[in-house]
């Protein structure tokens, strides 16, 4: 690993230092404030009544019994919205959404009616009283079956849309990649369907609406890891003036995408508490977050690599079939139809590439959140790490060379990849060096060649060598609904030398109140200690898109550190007032500025006194700026993981035996932060190949609509992790920082698969494919040569 | 009905219906918000309290069934302005993200070692088995504990 | 999610307990360790107008062992789990009871709530119907035995009469001949056994095998004896043969679904697998005494 020894000391705590988390002080001693611990005089609590089946028509609905009860105040429907013109809503791609249904129910779980009352059991009490008579429509339960000639059309109500295609989607060179699949000598193909996925956070969504009915000031508390660009949505959808609207994230309680949508029950609670004039609570069920919020993945993909006979790639095909609900929900970029999903050529040099999508309406929940993900990139990822240990198996070569062979190289960065990417800098055969030897890869090839365990179970070793795409975006090219992916800083020196740092960025527990500080702590020498961190209130912090798709180091970070440098300009000019010095004579170290060749010196925290007490004439009082950062280009975190699995023949169970990660996110700011955020990635990326699936049977009826059918690991499943750690700076940004929260979400999930198909594959099985969850039975059934499993 | 619950030492007495769950009545009858909620099906473990000794899901009994007996919340693990060592432990070894699961995951690590300092990382994955983490992968939860447990062998030594 | 309303009672008699269920009626339910009722009340699968909450009856807690180990109404999973008494009568009850729900489940839950709730899904009942046990029932006419093959009578259905509570269960206490395993898939802690099996084998003086008992989790509307199953291994020599063809019949037994959890076909080959591994564990618990 290459480290540089940290400039400052652990005490002020800049880059490289694993200070404790701030924050932590008041969640150990459950005193975080969240959504649901929000109590406001007089507020109300809502319920949401939702459809039971997935496509029908609405007939009537009778409120009167859930009316009559005692406590209820108010019982909302879609006809009375689209009094107001609330029943739609956008979506963050450019689709309208129902808020509450008034035509047709569109998928279980669908928003039809919600009732307010004083207490949130009567609440639910009367929800249940709620009489709603549908007409059933046939439910579309796949993509395939949405495109199919004759299927019932699922958007009846959208202008233009006679079928159930959301969008057509293509990039690469088609022409030269074609040629490149004829002159193939060897081509690997797999088939394989990402399943449906739910980021399922801690804590719920909800919100806590209160529209002041006097002066109609809207403060709206929100589970939001956007909460600027959820102003400025509020604003068009309800028109509401912008600044009369002030959206309030408290402490969010994980948010993984799941929290950057705007939800149908949010715009309920608003509308809800702007009729009432009383504050309105509202905060999902479990059930409810899993069937009707953000779910993510459900790419149906066909990936192709041709290859030479000694095991070089030539090119690459993808074509992806989206799934994607009712309503085309996805959080990502307007330009990307299919997110980042084209990075698919990975970590590898390949010449030419083409990607096609479709996407298609189906009667299930909307959404399309990146998941711990970049817009899409961990479909990818997945489908190329998957091929290289198809192609590997295929040509009979040891997995680890085949990456080497084809990764790119450390000298051709900046990589211009087949469809667009400009990779900023990355060193592959590194990472994979580390992680050879930290996970003995070949003490556990041999291990596996002498055969299965000596109670029956097979060795299986996977890897993975992903390079993710993180920290959207630039202004040329990356919008969501229109508003550009900057994001921002303001930071604000107080006269003692204390400082507060306002961000446009939001935490959901990635430590930003320690991160953030500490890289105002390396770039003025204040303590980070020192620092306030404050984030998620629009009327008291500067505008950002907020913190998902690992962004918010990459670009909020990289204001921070400007908006930091901006004041050490101004500090400079104040310290050459104070020193009585040139400016040019001045040498900063962090905290001081001393007269080159002496030791006349003045600290920061003299200069920031100064700011306010001492300044020189001419020069506007005070230390504090703003920062709008635009990224001249995303940054590419890569790495390497190892899994070493056992596979049960007798009932298809795995455990992982070992798992080694190697990580290069560039510079550091807090190894001990970046760590957990690898291992918690690690733990979903587990998941998804291990268990975690939304599914749904032939009506549309979810399967995994709460936690005993919705599996997420506990302690005692979750593997043992070693990390490991090369670092290759981004040369782009300032402090040589790429994101890391979602790397091991998006690199993992192959490496588990791939390991649990090397097992059976090296036991004397030639398996294709698996689709995650790598079930039990369907491990079993692969053994077996039995298909077509649930 | 009233229900007077012993909670982290004080008696507590308040109002609630018989099918009010206890989590329920920790939030909003006594105003204690420590104690979450994450799922409805006992399953997720935010919401866990110790009941007469015991860890337990505070969302799978009914208030009514906690009418005298003793309650222990996150909010009642500082004593005399200190932390208690699973705390101070959590903090030190980043064995919480978001700090929604924090609350249940530190009160199953303080009931395990007051049993089991010495627990191994395998006996306390094993107990930790009905608590659910999004965050941070486990791994340092039970570095943690680990280390609170030998915080507190070695000060009772 | 909350409960819908319900009147509470909470009696500290057992003879209270009986008279209150009698008087209330079907709308009447037990409240024990509350750990399967309360979560299916929350999402309103259940509706009891009258909970009957046992938690301060006295003389429910103990757990005896004199002939039989004896496990009262009020005996917590946790209770069983490190308990002395239960590991010396009934090796297979200590065994299985780490691999019941989730450690703060098992703090609260009732074996005997577990017994009485019948979800096919449980693991108790196919211990006990592999330990032949026997239902202590209680009600206005005082004591009841109830065979446990007779008390598991269908999906989330006993066979306890209006007024009647589960008093406590029993199993015939274990000697240096008797070996028991409860093997269960789970996908995760927590979650339902795709499928569980217990097997419970005693050795007469002759070697043979003199009592077997073999019990399935989930793989029917309720848990199932595999009768035939016990029926070829008594009186015979154990061997490898024996028991292959013994979970053979087992598995022929099993009626599973299909579903997300897998083919009826995977879950009745699971079973074969697990009452192969589950005997052989027996007996090399016999083995090492």
């Amino acid at each position: 690993m290459t480290t540089t020894a940290p400039r400052t000391t652990f005490e002020v705590g800049g880059l490289g230092h694993s200070v404790k988390r701030r924050e932590d002080d008041r969640f150990i001693q459950g005193a975080g404030n969240y959504l649901d611990d929000i109590v406001l005089p007089g507020m109300l609590h809502m319920a949401i009544v939702r459809s039971p089946i997935a496509h029908g028509r609405i007939i009537s609905i009778d409120t009167s019994a859930a009316m009559a009860v005692e406590g209820v105040v108010a019982v909302v429907t879609g006809e009375a919205l689209a009094a107001h013109n609330l029943a739609w809503m956008p979506t963050l791609s450019g689709d309208t959404q129902a808020v509450l249904a008034t035509d047709k129910v569109r998928y279980q779980g669908q928003e039809v009616a919600a009732v307010i009352a004083t207490d949130p059991y009567i609440a639910r009490d009367a929800a249940v009283l709620v009489e709603v008579d549908y007409e059933d429509l046939p439910a579309i339960t796949s993509p395939q079956q949405a495109l199919e000639e004759g299927a019932v059309l699922i958007r009846d109500e959208k202008e233009g849309q006679t079928d159930n295609l959301v969008y057509e989607w293509e990039t690469g060179n088609k022409d030269s990649t074609d040629r490149a699949f004829a002159e193939a000598d060897i081509v690997v193909s797999l088939e394989t369907h990402y399943p449906r996925s739910h980021p399922s956070p801690l804590e719920t969504c909800g919100a806590v609406a209160d529209v002041n009915p006097a002066d109609g000031q809207a403060t709206i508390y929100l589970t939001s890891q956007a909460p600027h660009a959820h102003r400025t949505l509020f604003a068009i959808v309800a028109g509401l003036p912008e600044e009369k609207i002030r959206i309030i994230s408290p402490d969010i309680g994980g948010g993984f995408g799941n929290k950057v949508p705007i939800y149908p029950g949010y715009v309920v609670a608003t509308a809800a508490s702007l009729l009432i004039g009383k504050p309105v609570k509202w905060i999902e069920t479990r059930s409810e977050n899993l069937i009707s919020t953000g779910f993510a993945r459900d790419y149906h993909m066909k990936g192709e690599m041709a290859l030479t006979k000694d095991g070089k790639i030539t090119g690459m095909r993808a074509s992806i079939l989206s799934d994607q609900g009712a309503f085309f929900a996805d959080a990502q970029p307007t330009k990307f139809r299919a997110g980042l999903f084209h990075i698919c050529t990975g970590s590898y040099d390949i010449g030419t590439a083409h990607v096609s999508a479709r996407g298609a309406f189906t009667n299930k929940a909307p959404g399309g959140v990146a998941y711990r993900c970049s817009f899409r990139v961990t479909e990818a990822s997945y489908l190329v790490e998957r091929l290289a240990d198809d192609a590997a198996w295929k040509l009979g070569m040891d997995p680890a060379e085949f990456r080497r062979k084809n990764f790119i190289d450390k000298d051709q960065f900046p990589y211009h990849s087949p469809t667009g990417f400009v990779y900023d800098s990355g060193d592959y055969h590194a990472a994979m060096d580390e992680a050879m030897s930290l996970s003995s890869y070949s003490e556990w090839r041999q291990k596996q060649a002498a055969g299965p365990t000596a109670d029956g179970k097979l060795i299986g070793i996977g890897l993975a060598s992903f390079t993710e795409v993180v920290g959207a975006g630039n202004s040329r090219e990356w919008d969501i609904a229109g508003l550009k992916m900057i994001d921002s800083a303001e930071l604000r020196v107080h006269p003692t030398g204390k400082a507060i740092l306002k961000l446009g960025v939001k935490s959901q527990g990635q430590g930003h109140e320690t991160t953030f500080a500490q890289i105002v702590a390396e770039e003025l020498g204040i303590p980070f200690d020192h620092i306030k961190v404050m984030e998620g209130d629009t009327d008291n912090t500067p505008y950002g898109l907020g913190t998902y798709a690992s962004r918010s180091t990459p670009v909020g970070g990289a204001a921070t550190a400007m908006v930091s440098r901006n004041l050490r300009d101004k500090a400079r000019k104040l310290a050459a007032h104070l020193l009585e010095a040139s400016e040019d004579d001045l040498e900063w170290e962090p905290g001081k500025f001393t007269v080159r060749g002496t030791d006349a010196s003045v600290t920061i925290q003299e200069i920031a006194f100064a700011a306010y007490t001492n300044f020189p004439e001419g020069m506007q009082a005070g230390l504090e700026g703003v920062h709008y950062y635009d990224p001249p280009n995303m940054t590419y975190p890569f790495g390497t993981y190892v899994v070493v699995v056992e596979v049960d023949p007798a009932d298809g169970t795995w455990k992982v035996v070992e798992m080694t990660a190697v990580d290069d996110c560039g510079v550091r700011i807090n190894p001990m932060i970046v760590d957990g955020q690898i291992t918690g990635g690690l733990t979903e990326g587990f998941a998804k190949a291990n268990m975690q699936w939304i599914t749904f049977d032939d009506n549309g009826n979810c399967i995994g609509s709460n936690f005993l059918d919705y599996l997420v690991p506990t302690a005692y499943e979750t593997p043992k992790f070693r990390l490991g750690a090369t670092v290759t700076p981004s040369p782009h940004h300032p402090l040589g920082a790429k994101g890391v929260g979602e790397s091991a979400t998006v690199g993992s999930p192959a490496a588990y698969v791939n390991a649990v198909l090397d097992a059976l594959r090296h036991g004397g099985h030639d398996i294709e494919n698996i689709d995650m969850p790598v079930l039990p039975h369907r491990v079993w059934g692969a053994l077996n040569g039995i298909e077509a499993l649930p | 009905m009233q229900i007077t619950v012993t909670i982290n030492g004080t008696n507590r007495t308040a109002d609630a219906e018989p099918r009010t769950l206890l989590v329920d009545f920790i939030r909003t009858n006594l105003g204690m918000t420590g104690t979450h909620i994450g799922c409805d099906t006992t399953s997720c473990g935010a919401c866990t309290v110790i009941l007469d000794g015991k860890p337990v899901k505070s969302c799978t009994i009914l208030a009514a069934q906690a009418n005298g007996h003793e309650v222990r919340t996150v909010e009642g693990l500082k004593q005399n302005g200190s932390l208690h060592p699973i705390q101070a432990a959590f903090k030190e070894h980043h064995g919480l993200q978001c700090g929604f699961c924090t609350p249940g995951m530190m009160l199953v690590g303080a009931a395990l070692i007051e049993d089991n300092p010495d627990a191994t990382e395998d006996e306390i994955r094993w107990e930790l088995s009905g608590n659910i983490c999004r965050c941070t992968g486990y791994k340092n939860i039970v570095t943690a504990i680990q280390a609170a447990g030998a915080q507190v062998k070695e000060t009772s030594a | 999610m909350y409960p819908a309303p319900f009147q509470y009672s909470a009696p500290t008699t057992i003879d209270e307990t009986v008279s209150l269920l009698a008087e209330i009626g079907d709308e009447g339910r037990v409240l024990a360790g509350g750990q399967s009722l309360l979560p299916m009340m929350k999402l309103r699968l259940a509706a009891p107008a009258h909970l009957v909450d046992i938690n301060g009856v006295s003389g429910l807690s103990d757990i005896t062992a004199n002939g039989h180990l004896e496990i009262g109404a009020l005996v917590r999973h946790a209770d069983v789990v490190d308990n002395a008494t239960v590991a010396s009568a009934s090796p297979l009850i200590a065994a299985t009871a780490p691999w019941v729900a989730d450690p703060l489940v098992r703090n609260r839950g009732t074996v005997c709530g577990s017994i009485a709730h019948c979800d096919p899904e449980g693991d108790w009942n196919s211990v006990m119907l592999a330990l032949g046990a026997e239902v202590v029932a209680y009600g206005p006419d005082g004591e009841r035995i109830i065979p446990i093959a007779d008390f598991v009578v269908d999906f989330f259905t006993n066979s306890l009469r209006a007024g009647e509570m589960v008093k406590a269960v029993r199993v015939p206490t274990a000697d240096s001949r008797t070996g028991g395993a409860y093997l269960k898939l789970e996908r995760k802690i927590g979650d339902y056994a795709t499928v569980g099996v217990a097997t419970s084998l005693r050795l007469g003086e002759d070697g043979k095998i003199s009592e077997a008992g073999v019990g399935l989790t989930s793989v029917a509307s309720k848990n199932l004896k595999a009768v035939a199953a016990e029926a070829m291994l008594v009186g015979n020599e154990p061997s490898a043969a024996l028991f292959a063809e013994a979970a053979e019949s087992a598995a022929a037994a099993a009626d599973p679904t299909s579903d997300v959890r897998g083919p009826a076909d995977y879950k009745r080959a699971v079973v074969k697998s697990y009452v192969e591994r589950g005997l052989n564990q027996c007996m090399t618990q016999i083995r090492e005494g």
